[in-house]
């Protein structure tokens, strides 16, 4: 078999918004003879960007879920909810298929995305051999389900929006829910900072790709 | 090594940067890459006609998803119907406002700047001409779109209505019909759309 040869060891740079691979001009910033975006060796500061994001994800996970996420005011008096309390309602209503994908996406998924990605960038910087097929398999898996950890935001929006029932019934979002949101938006910009390749990058000319 | 000069059809894994030649794809095929197996390319079927008429149907949807109600409540004879910018709405009234703003972009922004995107390149492209500035606005568009989130809203509002089932009746609106239905128009239309026909006119048309 054939050595693995890279962009980076022939000196190629590869255009991350269109694919097409250049020989980059002696210049400070390189552009994209095609398409003119901003040419990068390796995503720039992945690593330290990826460790801070998700470190202030972790820090911002714990009144995220401590917090009240909404109050409901109604003619029984007034009731505070966090995420882990909604999920308990749904499943005591009997609704136990909803309260499973409200536990999975609010509480499991940003959960896993956050030791996910400190498992990604540690190993990284430790310069590990080991899987790198179901590691970058476990990033992109990073990034297809980081997305669905927004559905309790959503969920506050439209009670707040419909139960708007003045002297029977009301909702209004507690802290929880910007907490929360940072939390969603800090681990998708981690993510976006994590650059795969560099958990390739020690297998440069290799005659062989490891197994998992 | 260096003065090395690579075919045309080279091109380097976006999640290992392995070299490898792209394969001639017959439409509707997906080439992986062989070391990390990352999607390399797609070559989709009749690309530009079926994307031109996915947009065209992405868009009469949209607006009725806007205009017309998503969902109404009513309780003792009393009704609040909602539509999805009037929930925003109402989230940036009490105070809220960063969430009303990401709410905002994620379910109502993002999720048609694609189409948008789409329908602008292609235009000109089925004319024949090239659009002014689509580069930068493809970039743009491919930067956003982990951020359209409009399917994880629809979720978001069957999990709503089940909470609320018990206290009001719940009637679904028209515009929750729609936005169903443009969760699958905007897949097939991401789909259908390949980006590398901008870059064979961009070529073809100086
Ligand atoms: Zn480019
Ligand atoms: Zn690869």
């Amino acid at each position: 078999m054939t050595p693995a040869v890279t962009a980076r060891s022939l000196g190629l740079l590869s255009c991350h918004a269109c694919g097409q691979l250049a020989r980059p001009a002696p210049v400070a910033l390189p552009r994209c003879p095609r398409c003119h975006a901003p040419l990068h060796d390796r995503k720039p500061a992945s690593l330290a960007t990826t460790w801070a994001l998700t470190l202030a994800a972790m820090i911002l996970f714990v009144p995220a879920n401590t917090l009240p996420m909404m109050t409901t005011t109604s003619l029984g008096g007034s009731q505070q909810d966090t995420i882990l309390s909604g999920v308990v309602f749904l499943w005591t209503s009997g609704s136990w298929p909803l309260a499973a994908v409200v536990f999975f996406a609010s509480i499991l998924v940003p959960l896993l995305k956050i030791l996910a990605l400190l498992y990604l960038a540690a190993s990284v910087q430790r310069g590990s051999r080991v899987a790198p097929r179901a590691r970058t398999r476990l990033y992109r898996m990073v990034e297809f389900i980081g997305r669905w950890s927004m559905l309790d935001i959503y969920v506050v929006t439209l009670l707040v929006a419909l139960v708007r029932f003045q002297g029977l019934a009301t909702v209004e979002a507690g802290p929880a829910a910007l907490a929360f949101g940072g939390v969603v938006v800090l681990t998708m910009f981690a993510a976006m900072s994590f650059d795969p390749r560099l958990i390739w990058d020690p297998f440069t000319g290799d005659a062989e790709t490891p197994d998992d | 090594m260096h003065h090395l000069r690579l075919p045309a059809t080279v091109i380097a894994c976006h999640d290992c940067d392995l070299l490898q030649h792209e394969p001639c794809l017959e439409p509707g095929r997906t080439a992986r890459c062989v070391r990390c197996g990352a999607i390399l390319a797609r070559s989709p079927a009749d690309s530009v006609d079926r994307s031109l008429a996915l947009v065209v149907t992405a868009a009469v949807l949209y607006v009725l998803a806007n205009v017309y109600p998503l969902v109404g409540l009513e309780l003792q004879g009393r009704r609040v119907e909602v539509t999805q910018f009037g929930a925003v709405l109402s989230l940036w009234q009490e105070g809220m406002e960063p969430v009303a703003a990401l709410v905002f972009v994620t379910a109502m922004a993002f999720p048609v700047l694609e189409v948008v995107m789409i329908a602008i390149v292609l235009v000109p492209l089925r004319l024949g001409r090239r659009a002014p500035g689509y580069a930068r606005f493809y970039r743009l568009v491919r930067s956003v779109k982990p951020w359209g989130m409009i399917e994880v809203f629809l979720l978001g509002m069957l999990v709503s209505l089940v909470k609320l089932a018990h206290l009001a009746s719940v009637i679904l609106g028209v515009a929750f019909w729609a936005t169903a239905a443009l969760i699958v128009v905007l897949t097939f239309a991401s789909r259908a759309f390949d980006p590398r026909l901008l870059w064979e006119q961009a070529e073809a048309t100086p």
